[in-house]
């Protein structure tokens, strides 16, 4: 068969091959792999756009450490980000995924209703969010009788605003975990609920530990979300006064009038550095059953 | 402590777990739906009646002024041309590069492949931002011929932004059609290969139209997200009347004043066509989101 195949590919196959793989390959080092790299090297010079590229080492990094506020705050911001999607919007979506796996009434109807925001823009859920949390005019504070200003007051703004990205986290959680507990073998809940195990112990014990490879890409796109987050904050106030996150900084560093792109840059390495790791958890899961 | 004890106990019991049960359900699904239902309710109600009544009250006045506002004055019809103009063109290549690259790695034998496909994954998870400043930095170097762009350069084109959805989805692409690739039994291709059949055509005619279903949930989930957007088009985008759809919805916001009824009719009409397509492809979108999750 190998042998076989090896002499298949004409010279003809090998142009069509090269072609079409080299495309691939270099739009993806050119749009890809290439900025990323020189991310890091600009990472290292203060360059503005215009002036010459001076080398300057670390001192990207060690200004931002110290000397800009908004770093420390976006940190513990983004920080906060993957903690409450990763402990409050995952578990929920799991937990719903798990209510509606069962053959239940309406359970089309409460699927639907429950990723409906998932096809949304995230700009477009700040945008919403806006009419909720509103001050005067919102919904929230209509209900339960406050006068909060939720999205401008700096000490509440990122939670509320967090509520709102887990609106749309919860639904895309739900739709991956539903489609794994589908594949679950249905066998194994019958043998422990045979063997006299509660409906809870049968999850945790039996199916939840099957369910292995889909939490560490639940885990993945949790992180890489919370890494991400950008619109919402953005289309709210620009990201600024309490919702500062690593993603609005860079952005700002460029687009902004300053165009500091080597302290921009610093910013963006230490994202690339945090993701990374999970990329790496991800990919040698995904990747470990082939071989 | 017998089974003629125990065996009627479970109806009885299960009855009112059942209404909790959809209790719990329901009151979640309605708390989902309701900040949708909100901004739709807000878009109907003159801004003079909100701001005097709040969002949450009974309406005196119902109007689409605002759908008309939005439609002729933010000139919405403009944007969404746009956005066909940078997603269209963006979902197909991406399919084609994808589907290739992942045909060559899933049907042929070429060193490397599986190298190929980590890196094109691992690319698609990198946080934009990580690659934004030198993209920016090389898309206002680079020339463009008058006709292809009238910003003669990369930068604020709509080629641009087609190149970068194209670049940043092929990674997710190519990991879902290889796995799915490899699903197909390889002995409709090897007859074909027995009579001597290229690589193109293997992939072309034979294993392209038997990956019908996959490209079907693909197309709808690239679509859905180059429409959604945002972060691309305010970077690399300067002139305003070239932004796609969902970045234009800033428009809406006043310098200093900002109507948010006009702003919730706006988005509504922003979230239209995501929710039109994905109540018609509804099996396509979850198929999408899932195929690369679970093998």
């Amino acid at each position: 068969m190998t042998r076989l195949r090896a002499r298949r590919h004409s010279s003809r196959d090998v142009v069509v091959l090269s072609i079409g793989l080299g495309v691939a390959i270099g739009v993806n080092v050119a749009f890809i792999w290439g900025p990323t790299l020189a991310s890091i090297v600009l990472s290292g010079t203060d360059w503005n756009g215009i002036s010459e590229i001076r080398w300057v080492g670390v001192e990207n990094y060690h200004d931002l450490a110290t000397s800009y506020p908004p770093f420390w705050t976006a940190v513990r911001n983004n920080v906060l980000w993957l903690a409450f999607l990763g402990l409050v919007a995952t578990p929920f979506g799991l937990f719903c995924a798990v209510l509606l796996d069962r053959r239940i009434r309406f359970s089309r109807l409460y699927q639907g209703a429950l990723y409906l925001p998932v096809v949304l823009s995230l700009a477009v859920v700040g945008f919403i969010a806006q009419l909720v949390y509103s001050q005067d005019y919102g919904v929230l504070n209509a209900v339960t009788g406050r006068e909060t200003d939720w999205l401008g007051d700096p000490s509440v703004n990122i939670w509320v605003v967090m509520v709102a990205a887990a609106w749309r986290h919860v639904g895309y959680v739900m739709i991956i975990y539903l489609a794994g507990l589908k594949a679950v073998d249905p066998a194994l809940k019958e043998a422990a609920a045979i063997d006299g195990a509660s409906e809870t112990q049968a999850f945790f014990r039996v199916v939840f530990p099957t369910l292995r490879p889909i939490n560490v890409i639940v885990l993945v796109i949790t992180v890489i979300e919370a890494l991400r987050a950008f619109d919402i904050v953005y289309a709210i106030n620009k990201g600024r006064n309490g919702l500062e996150l690593l993603s609005v900084l860079v952005t700002e560093n460029i687009v902004g009038e300053a165009s500091r792109i080597g302290f921009g840059s610093a910013i963006a390495v230490v994202l690339l550095v945090i993701s990374m790791g999970f990329i790496i958890v991800y990919l040698t899961q995904l990747f470990r059953e082939e071989r | 402590m017998t089974p003629a004890i125990d065996a009627p106990a479970p109806p009885r019991r299960v009855r009112p777990l059942r209404i909790l049960l959809h209790a719990f359900l329901g009151l979640v699904a309605l708390g989902w739906f309701v900040p949708l239902a909100l901004a739709l309710y807000a878009s109907l109600r003159p801004y003079q009646e909100t701001a005097r009544l709040g969002y949450f009250s009974l309406p005196e006045t119902l109007t689409l002024d605002y759908y008309g506002e939005a439609w002729t004055q933010a000139e919405l019809p403009k944007y969404y041309l746009n956005t066909l103009i940078i997603v269209v063109p963006g979902v197909l290549l991406t399919l084609l590069l994808a589907s290739f690259t992942a045909f060559a790695i899933a049907r042929t034998r070429i060193p490397g492949r599986r190298t190929l496909l980590i890196v094109f994954t691992a690319g698609n998870l990198l946080p934009p931002q990580v690659l934004i400043t030198p993209l920016y930095t090389v898309y206002t170097m680079i020339p463009l011929p008058w006709w292809l762009s009238d910003s003669l350069s990369l930068y604020d084109s709509y080629l641009g932004l087609t190149l970068v959805h194209v670049a940043f989805q092929f990674g997710f692409c190519v990991f879902v059609l290889t796995n799915f690739m490899r699903t197909i039994p390889e002995s409709i291709t090897e007859a074909a290969l027995v009579d001597g059949a290229g690589v193109w055509r293997r992939y072309w005619q034979l294993t392209l139209p038997l990956c019908r279903p996959a490209l079907a949930a693909l197309g709808t989930l690239q679509f859905t997200w180059m429409y959604n957007d945002f972060l691309w088009a305010l970077v690399l985008m300067s002139s305003g009347d070239k932004l796609p759809v969902t970045s234009a919805l800033n428009n809406l916001r006043g310098q200093f004043f900002t109507d948010y009824n006009l702003l919730a009719a706006g988005s509504v009409l922003v979230a239209l066509p995501t929710l039109i397509v994905f109540q018609l492809l509804h099996k396509h979108f979850i198929a999408g989101l899932t195929l690369g999750s679970t093998k």
